[in-house]
C-alpha cells in the first residue's frame, strides 16, 4: 500500500466513524468521492422533484373551484418552488451548480419522481397529490432530517414543516368531495385508484432489489429501507381512507395481527420502469415545459447578467 | 343607480383588476424564466388574489344579495365584469407580463395610496394592507423595466414592442365615469384623473432609466367599465369557472 491509499483508507476510517457517531458531514469536511456523488444525485433529483412538481398542480391552478381554494394552491405551489431552490442550495455545496443540474435534467441523465409523470385529470387529483404523494414524501423526509449531511437534513427539517400542511390541504380537499355530490364522491374515488399505486411505488424497489441501498443506509445517507418506509405510510394512510370511507384499489389490503401492520398487494413494477422509461401520460409534456421555460427564458437571464456588468462598469467609473 | 349600486359596482372594479391580474399570473406557474421568478410571480399573484377576495366580499355584503366572493367571481359572464382590459391582455413573453404589471403597479400603488385616506373605513384598510403589498410589487416591475430596457438588444427589443402593444390600454386608467364621481364626491374613492401627472413622472422616470422609448400616445381602447371587454376574457372566464358552473350543486 503506497502512502497516498494508505491516507485514503485513514480518512475513510475517520469519516465513517463520524457517521456512526452521529456527527453531521458539513460541505468543507472530507468526504468519500462516491459519497458525494451520491448525494449529488440523490439531492438534486429531489429539488428536481419539487420543480417538476409544480406542473402537475400548476395544471389546475387557474380552473381551482373556489377562490379561497386558488389561494391555497398558488401558496403550496409557491412553497415547492422555495424547497426546489433551497434544495439546489443545498447541493451547490457539493461543488455542483444549478446550471449543472438543469443540464442533466433536460438531457435526460438526471431524473425527477417518477409519479409527476402522470396527469391531474380532475380537481380531486389536487386533493389526493396533497394527501397521498404528499404524505409518501413526508414519509420519505422525515427520515432524511437525519440524514449524515447536514445541509440535506436541515433542508428537510424546513421543508418537513411546510410538507404537513400541504398534506392536511389535500386531505381536506378529499374530505370535502368524498361527503359531497355523488360526482364529487366519483372524482374523489377515481382520484384514489390512479394515485394509490405510483404512490407506493415513490418509496423505490424492495429491499432486496435495491442496489444503492446498502451503502447509502451504512453512510446514513438513508435511514430506514424503502419497504420499512412503505409500510409506515399504508398504516398511516389506510386509516386516514376508512375515515373518508374511499376505498383503497388493493383487494389484498387487510390488516395483519401477527405483523401488527397492513399487509398488501404486488406492485406492479413493470409499470414502474415503463412510466421511468418514458411511457407515462406527461413525460414528455413535463420535460418539454422545463426545457422550454429555461430555453424561452435565456434571453431575460441574459439581460439581467448584461445589465449587472454595465452597473458594475458604471459604478467603477464612478467611483 | 342608488349609492348602493355605485358603490357595489365599484368594489367589483377594483377587486375585478386583482383577480383577473391575479389569475393571469397563475398562468406563469411552473413556466418561469427563473425560479426566483416562479417565487415572485406567485407571490405576487396570491397578493392579488388576496385582495380580489377581500373587494369582492365586501361588494357582495354591500349589494345585500347574498352573493359572496365565489358567486361573485364564478357565476358572472363578460358584461358583467369590470377589470381594465390591460389586464385580461394574454401574457406574451416575460417583458409582455412585466410591461403590464409595471404599468398596472405604478398606477395601483397611487389609486391605493389615495384610497387608504377613503372615508369608508373598511374600503381605506383593504386599500393600506394593499399598498404595503404593492410597494414591492412595483419594486419588482420597475426593476425588471430597468433590467431589461437597459440589458442586451434582444430584451430591449422585447421590452419596447411590449409598451408599444399595451400603450393604448393605459388611458382607461385614468377615466372617470358617473361612479366614480360620485364616489369621489363622498370621499369614498379616488379621483384617478388626477394621479395621471405623478404617475407621468414616475413611468417617465423608469422608462429613461431603462432607455426606452415612451410612445406616442396614438391609440387607446376603452369600455370595462360599461361591460365592454376584449375577447380575452371570455376564455379566462371559461377556464376559471369552469368547476362551480359545471357542478353548480357542488361545493368545494
Amino acid at each position: 500500500m503506497d502512502v497516498i491509499e494508505q491516507e485514503l483508507e485513514e480518512l475513510e476510517t475517520a469519516f465513517q466513524a463520524k457517521v456512526d457517531a452521529e456527527q453531521r458531514i458539513e460541505p468543507k469536511d472530507w468526504m468519500p468521492a462516491k459519497y458525494r456523488q451520491t448525494l449529488i444525485r440523490q439531492m438534486s433529483q429531489h429539488a428536481h422533484s419539487e420543480v417538476v412538481g409544480m406542473l402537475p398542480e400548476g395544471n389546475w391552478l387557474t380552473r381551482a373551484p373556489s377562490l379561497k381554494r386558488k389561494a391555497i394552491l398558488m401558496a403550496k405551489i409557491q412553497d415547492e418552488g422555495g424547497h426546489g431552490l433551497y434544495l439546489y442550495s443545498a447541493t451547490e455545496t457539493l461543488g455542483t451548480s444549478r446550471d449543472e443540474m438543469f443540464e442533466q435534467l433536460h438531457s435526460g441523465k438526471a431524473k425527477y419522481s417518477s409519479i409527476f409523470n402522470y396527469p391531474t385529470l380532475s380537481w380531486a387529483d389536487i386533493g389526493a397529490i396533497g394527501w397521498v404523494v404528499d404524505g409518501a414524501a413526508i414519509v420519505n423526509q422525515i427520515a432524511l432530517c437525519r440524514c449524515s449531511y447536514g445541509p440535506y437534513a436541515r433542508a428537510m427539517i424546513r421543508i418537513c414543516k411546510e410538507e404537513s400542511f400541504h398534506q392536511r390541504q389535500g386531505y381536506e380537499i378529499m374530505m370535502t368531495m368524498a361527503q359531497g355530490t355523488k360526482e364529487q364522491r366519483e372524482m374523489a374515488q377515481d382520484a384514489l385508484n390512479r394515485w394509490w399505486w405510483p404512490t407506493l411505488m415513490m418509496f423505490g424497489p424492495n429491499d432486496a432489489n435495491s442496489a444503492n441501498s446498502a451503502q447509502s443506509m451504512k453512510w446514513k445517507i438513508k435511514r430506514q429501507s424503502n419497504d420499512d418506509l412503505r409500510q409506515k405510510f399504508i398504516d398511516a394512510t389506510v386509516p386516514q381512507a376508512e375515515f373518508l370511507k374511499l376505498t383503497i384499489p388493493d383487494d389484498k389490503l387487510a390488516w395483519n395481527d401477527e405483523r401488527g401492520h397492513y399487509d398488501f398487494g404486488e406492485i406492479d413494477w413493470d409499470e414502474f420502469k415503463s412510466v421511468v422509461k418514458g411511457n407515462g401520460l406527461c413525460n414528455r409534456e413535463r420535460l418539454q415545459a422545463r426545457i422550454e421555460a429555461h430555453d424561452g427564458g435565456k434571453w431575460v437571464r441574459d439581460a439581467a447578467l448584461a445589465y449587472a456588468a454595465k452597473q458594475k462598469t458604471r459604478n467603477a467609473k464612478a467611483a | 343607480m342608488t349609492d348602493k349600486d355605485m358603490l357595489f359596482d365599484y368594489l367589483l372594479r377594483l377587486g375585478d383588476n386583482s383577480l383577473i391580474l391575479g389569475q393571469r399570473l397563475a398562468e406563469w406557474c411552473g413556466h418561469a424564466p427563473m425560479l426566483e421568478e416562479d417565487l415572485a410571480l406567485t407571490n405576487i399573484g396570491l397578493d392579488l388574489l388576496g385582495q380580489a377576495r377581500m373587494f369582492l366580499s365586501y361588494a357582495g355584503e354591500v349589494e345585500g344579495k347574498g352573493r359572496d366572493e365565489d358567486r361573485l367571481a364564478y357565476f358572472r359572464d363578460t358584461k358583467d365584469w369590470r377589470n381594465l382590459l390591460l389586464l385580461e391582455q394574454p401574457n406574451g413573453d416575460f417583458a409582455k407580463t412585466m410591461a403590464r404589471q409595471f404599468f398596472f403597479d405604478s398606477f395601483q400603488y397611487l389609486q391605493f395610496e389615495a384610497l387608504s385616506n377613503s372615508s369608508d373605513d373598511r374600503l381605506a384598510g383593504i386599500a393600506a394592507k394593499s399598498c404595503k403589498e404593492i410597494t414591492y410589487h412595483r419594486r419588482h416591475s420597475s426593476d425588471w423595466m430597468i433590467r431589461l430596457g437597459d440589458g442586451t438588444d434582444e430584451s430591449n427589443e422585447r421590452m419596447q414592442r411590449a409598451i408599444d402593444e399595451l400603450w393604448g390600454y393605459l388611458p382607461e386608467m385614468f377615466e372617470m365615469d358617473a361612479v366614480d364621481d360620485a364616489m369621489v364626491a363622498d370621499g369614498i374613492g379616488a379621483d384617478v384623473a388626477g394621479l395621471r401627472t405623478k404617475w407621468d413622472a414616475y413611468v417617465n422616470g423608469v422608462l429613461a432609466e431603462a432607455t426606452l422609448t415612451r410612445p406616442e400616445d396614438s391609440w387607446s381602447v376603452r369600455g370595462s367599465r360599461e361591460g365592454k371587454h376584449s375577447e380575452h376574457l371570455g376564455y379566462i372566464l371559461a377556464e376559471m369557472q369552469f368547476l362551480p358552473r359545471a357542478y353548480p350543486d357542488a361545493k368545494w
